[in-house]
């Protein structure tokens, strides 16, 4: 971009001076000057070892850590100066700085060609892929951690990995998880596809958006440090009197969290600014593709929710650092602010999983039957329900916990209303099943197994939220189960069949059909035959995040372990089928492979830079299979395959 | 779809009463408590609701994909007419149905909850639903004065102590002597008082279907009553710790007379130990080490300061 956005409005004897074009000369670094993910990892390195030195030269010998010789002070420096260092690394924090110095940024170089995927980009589409391949990083990380966990639990008493070792490893998996299914379909599907839905040529901010992948990046740094610390005890809960009295790990995963949660609140206000702001004109409400009313439901609770995330694990942080209580129970502390501040985060955090869910299904289901969809206004509806309730919910986790007890029966009754919105998305998806001529390609396949397997999740659900009920199933293997079914039955295959669906677009590759088909059904079969097991595993007694079961579960464990070896094999094959089709015999992909109306499909492809070139106009919402001479979805000028990689005007330009 | 909806009902009809009739007797945690049998009833109910709605979900979807998928290859023709319509008959019914099943459920919960005096779940340090009696048990307990006498009303009131990794037991009616064992006796409301002395366990007795958290500093209250005789299994289900996968242990219910006979017997056996206790009471503040059950030093009313215990040097 050589236009720049300095445009000063001088008023002169009461004349607007029309503000000048200031043409700035590009600076153009030659690659091994300039910053790319390289420079971010030595300067993080560097932060890490300055932070580290920093923590110890002003904390000297002040051994915070109990039965440690560590000093938790320096290690959360050094994890800041980790992090620091990365933004800085990256670029991320140039234009930030010269605005605190008053100084006139530079506005970032666009670089071209494959080193753009490496750098502090600020167009949406490459953040969008950037996401794709963090997240998938994610998921495999915590995927290969699950498969140790299931070789633990192969025997109930012969152990593969020590107690210590083997908690580290349930800590990190549940908590890597979490992390990364927060952003698992915004950040790369919300990111990428939200601005083209929306007729928008950007996100509101770029720079944010940017700033949300690259900070995601860091917190899995972050959270990934958890292990050579030694690995944390307390599961992805981080319970609060465990919490303090855990080794130098907690640190990671406190601050970790803090990390994550600031991505996640940056990313939440880039994408509702975006949706409120930036829709094209004729874009209404009524319109809106039922994805982006998923995604801004979403970034309601990405906004209002992670915040108290952020202060719990800046408590937790003075805690373990500066010996404050907050979580201590003898010294005026509570054990109980920190389980109801993490789950006023946690409950509307997995609805900020499974909303962009919701939102895919009720996206891709339409095109493959040919139908409207069912119901969009309650389709709608059931999203933002859900998003209001679950603030409304958080004690459920904490039933059996010795809470004021009345407050159990109110903290029932709205769990279980919750369940009304959720059913929402069944009546739109089998409404829009019924009578409708359904193409079964892979991203239908996945969307009907988030039908089957959300079912199983939502259903369970509601016996978790009965108190009687809960008593017997609280903290076992069935609890586990159920959210396995939500998430990943629910969030995860919806992740994949977004990705079958989009990534046509977003690559210009189609992914291979039968090696897809082929990941579909180990995927789903193997995925069912190891979590269903674990509702009966859990009735019949055995709790969560342990080692040692009772020896007359050992068949039902190994079964499940089994299924979940060939559940990781199924991913190798989505792996497998990605580097086919993307890299080893890319197939080239028609502009609209599944006929789809949405209005991210008519861009040209290669989608410009600027997605349109001119802001289309809306003239109808993008379901309209059915209607014959229905009006057109949009009208894009006269020639709407946009070949100029420069907007018109300056007026969406990201130097705003 | 007529002949859709009479399969639904015919197999959900079916499978409920399998399931209640069957396998409903046998569902998890059995019937060794009341609070066990009422929430396998719970339980129950709740699978009676849930399998038709699976059954209906998965028969529609089933239905559709055989008979509305389309044979041809490519893209199928757009649908319109009547079937691309909305239906807002389908809309509203919808809604109201899941609307006034859910509210109906969980006013079932609430009934039940209330009902079976909290359904063996820890109701925290002022329970609200207790069995009668049960506030004048509490106080004799704490005041050393409880009694419990077989053929009587009257709750035992069990103390369970959770501890980085182990449980144990107190029984306040009979000098405060604690055990590792949890013996308990038949036909008897048992007021359990979870505490912890380290970090937040869970006690879960599976077969008498109680669970509670154990939180330090907090005493949570969960009442049941024993009905069957039998061994159960006490395990911690609220992660503590490397060790919490082996931090179980087991139990037993047997006949009044013999848990007298036991109580009786293992109060004066472990006398000279129940003297080095602290004396009973609901919560315990870790002593200078961290270790279990110690007051501060001078009778629990200042925090405790290693400086005055142990001078300048602390121990390591």
């Amino acid at each position: 971009m050589t236009i720049s956005a300095e445009q000063p409005t001088e008023v002169v004897a009461g004349n607007v001076v029309p503000p000048v074009l200031t043409l700035r000369p590009e600076r153009k670094r030659p690659g091994w000057l300039s910053q790319h993910l390289g420079t971010a990892i030595l300067c993080g390195f560097l932060g890490y070892i300055l932070g580290h030195w920093f923590g110890n030269y002003i904390s000297n010998g002040y051994p915070a850590i109990a039965n440690n010789g560590q000093n938790s002070i320096s290690d959360l420096l050094a994890l800041i100066g980790m992090v620091i260092g990365w933004l800085l690394g990256i670029g991320a924090l140039n234009y930030p700085i010269a605005k605190i110095f008053g100084r006139q940024a530079n506005t970032e170089v666009e670089y071209e060609g494959f080193s753009k995927y490496f750098r502090y980009n600020l167009d949406h589409k490459v953040v969008g892929l950037q996401y794709v391949v963090g997240v998938l990083l994610f998921l495999f990380t915590g995927g290969l951690l699950a498969m140790a966990i299931r070789t633990e639990l192969l025997s109930p008493t012969t152990h593969i990995f020590n107690a210590g070792t083997y908690i580290a490893i349930v800590s990190e998996h549940g908590t890597i998880m979490m992390m990364m299914a927060t952003s698992i379909i915004i950040g790369p599907i919300g990111n990428y596809f939200v601005p083209l839905m929306i007729g928008a040529r950007r996100m509101a901010f770029p720079r944010i958006e940017a700033f949300s992948f690259w900070i995601f990046t860091a917190g899995y740094m972050v959270i990934f440090s958890a292990l050579p610390f030694g690995g944390f005890p307390t599961g992805w809960t981080g319970y609060a009197p465990l919490q303090t009295q855990a080794g130098p790990a907690m640190v990671s995963y406190l601050f970790g969290f803090a990390v994550v949660g600031l991505g996640m609140i940056a990313a939440g206000f880039n994408v509702a600014c975006t949706v409120i702001n930036y829709r094209a004109p004729g874009m209404t409400w009524g319109r809106l593709p039922v994805f982006v009313w998923g995604i801004l439901s979403t970034t309601a609770l990405l906004t209002l929710a992670t915040p108290v995330l952020f202060g719990a694990g800046l408590f937790g942080l003075l805690d373990k650092t500066v010996q404050t209580a907050f979580y201590v129970n003898e010294h005026g502390g509570s054990s109980y602010l920190w389980e109801n501040l993490f789950w006023f985060f946690g409950h509307p955090e997995v609805y900020i999983m499974a909303l962009p869910g919701f939102g895919i299904i009720g996206e891709i289901i339409p095109v493959f039957t040919r139908k409207p969809l069912f119901a969009y206004r309650i389709a709608s509806a059931g999203m933002i329900g859900v998003a209001l309730l679950s603030f409304f919910v958080w004690q459920h986790h904490l039933f059996q916990s010795g809470i004021n007890p009345d407050m159990r029966p109110l903290f029932m009754l709205t769990t279980e209303l919750i369940s009304i919105p959720t059913g929402f998305i069944f009546l739109v998806g089998m409404g829009t099943l019924y009578k409708a001529k359904i193409r079964l390609e892979v991203p239908m396949l996945f969307c009907l197994a988030v039908y089957f397997n959300f079912l199983i999740g939502g259903v369970t659900g509601v016996f978790l939220s009965d108190v009687p009920v809960n008593v017997t199933v609280h903290g076992g293997f069935f609890v586990l189960s159920h959210f396995h079914y939500t998430i990943m039955g629910g969030i995860v295959f919806a992740f994949m069949a977004a990705l079958y669906f989009w990534l046509p677009k977003m690559t210009g590759k189609m992914m291979n059909k039968k090696l897809g088909l082929w990941h579909f059904w180990t995927m789903f079969v193997f995925f069912n035959l190891t979590f269903f097991p674990m509702f009966i595993i859990g009735l019949l007694g055995q709790p969560r995040r342990v080692f040692t079961y009772a020896k007359n579960l050992t068949f039902l464990n190994d079964f499940s372990s089994v299924s979940a070896f060939l559940l990781g094999a199924s991913f190798l094959l989505f792996f497998a089928n990605l580097m086919w089709s993307m890299f080893i015999s890319p197939e080239k992909a028609p502009a609209n492979p599944w006929d789809s109306l949405g209005l991210e499909w008519k861009t040209a492809n290669p989608i410009p830079h600027y997605n349109f070139e001119r802001i289309p106009v809306i003239m109808n919402d993008p379901y309209h299979y059915s209607e014959v001479g229905a009006q057109p979805l949009s009208d894009l000028g006269d020639d709407n395959m946009v070949h100029s990689a420069s907007p018109s005007t300056s007026s969406n330009s990201p130097a705003n | 779809m007529r002949r859709m909806t009479v399969i639904w009902i015919v197999v959900s009809v079916v499978l409920d009463l399998l399931f209640y009739f069957l396998a409903g007797p046998h569902m998890p945690p059995g019937r060794m408590t009341t609070s066990a049998q009422s929430d396998q009833f719970d339980f129950n109910i709740l699978m009676v609701v849930a399998l038709p709605v699976l059954v209906g979900v998965w028969e529609f979807m089933l239905y559709a994909l055989i008979t509305w998928r389309s044979k041809r290859a490519g893209v199928a023709e757009p649908v319109g007419g009547p079937a691309a319509a909305g239906n807002r008959k389908a809309e509203v019914s919808w809604v109201i149905i899941t609307s006034v099943a859910v509210v109906l459920l969980a006013v079932f919960g609430i009934v039940e909850l209330i009902a079976d005096q909290g359904s063996g779940g820890g109701e925290g340090p002022n329970p609200i639903w207790q069995p009668a009696g049960a506030t004048t048990a509490d106080a004799a307990a704490l005041a050393g004065a409880g009694t419990w006498a077989p053929n009587s009303n009257d709750i035992l009131v069990v103390q369970v102590i959770g501890q980085q990794w182990k449980w144990t037991y107190r029984y306040p009616t009979f000098g405060g002597f604690e055990s590792q064992k949890l013996i308990l006796p038949n036909n008897t409301n048992i007021e359990f008082n979870v505490t912890s002395l380290d970090v937040i366990h869970s006690f879960w007795a599976y077969q008498l279907e109680v669970k509670a958290d154990a939180n330090p500093l907090v005493n949570d209250v969960a009442f049941t009553k024993t009905v069957q005789l039998g061994k159960f299994v006490v395990r911690c289900s609220e992660l503590c710790g490397i060790w919490h996968g082996s931090m179980y242990n087991y139990g037993k219910v047997v006949s009044q007379s013999d848990f007298l006979n036991w109580a009786t017997a293992t109060e004066s056996k472990n006398a000279a130990n129940t003297a080095n206790l602290p004396a009973f009471a609901w919560t315990y503040v870790p002593d200078a080490n961290g270790a279990a059950g110690g007051f501060y030093p001078d009778g629990n009313v200042t925090p405790y300061s290693s400086v005055e215990t142990y001078g300048s040097k602390q121990p390591s």
